[in-house]
């Protein structure tokens, strides 16, 4: 599933007009990014939390060639899923 | 601070125009289909934020450290998160101003 069938599917669950069932959506994930790239949590109960991760830089080395390579530090989401979630995911 | 359901239902009462109580439950609603669809094993692709992946995993040996007791862990199916690149970008970025 991609974004516009959730829209779609959003809209047709809801009764709501497509553009409106978009602004929800959009609204969703764009509240998640906001929060992500300020360094914040998400805690969404049943669904999951997303949590930033910081990784240190390293000197690492191109395997093919030997050449060192500078690893920059950097960050990424990092995404625990909920309890209810996981549960329903599994067999 | 941290980013919860009730922000957003509130974000989504101010900007898109809905009642309190029609706010709460599109959100709700969102969240359970996109539940629904990795339930049914379907992946799940928001382009620019990211993919939630079903991912089945095979039975294995495995091995509490703690006591070093030798255990099966079934075959389960799990749910995993890659970010997309766009996003990755604004995160290492930090906020624009």
């Amino acid at each position: 599933m991609n974004k516009s069938q959730l829209i779609e599917a959003l809209a047709k669950a809801e009764d709501l007009a497509l553009k409106k069932a978009e602004e929800v959506v959009n609204t969703v994930f764009g509240d998640m990014e906001k929060a992500l790239t300020r360094g914040e949590r998400v805690e969404i109960r049943g669904f999951g939390s997303f949590k930033i991760k910081h990784y240190e830089g390293y000197q690492g080395r191109n395997p093919k060639t030997g050449e060192i390579i500078n690893v920059a530090s950097k960050k990424l989401p990092f995404f625990k899923v909920g309890k209810e979630l996981k549960d329903r995911v599994d067999i | 601070m941290s980013l919860t359901k009730e922000k957003i239902i509130e974000d989504i009462y101010h900007n898109v125009g809905l009642s309190k109580a029609q706010s709460r439950k599109v959100v709700e609603r969102v969240f359970e289909i996109v539940k629904q669809t990795l339930e049914s094993g379907e992946n799940l692709l928001i382009s620019g934020f990211g993919k939630f992946i079903v991912r089945e995993k095979a039975a294995r040996r495995g091995r509490n450290p703690q006591t070093t007791e030798d255990l099966q862990l079934r075959a389960r199916r799990v749910v995993v998160f890659r970010t997309s690149n766009v996003l990755r970008k604004k995160i290492n970025e930090g906020p624009k101003s």
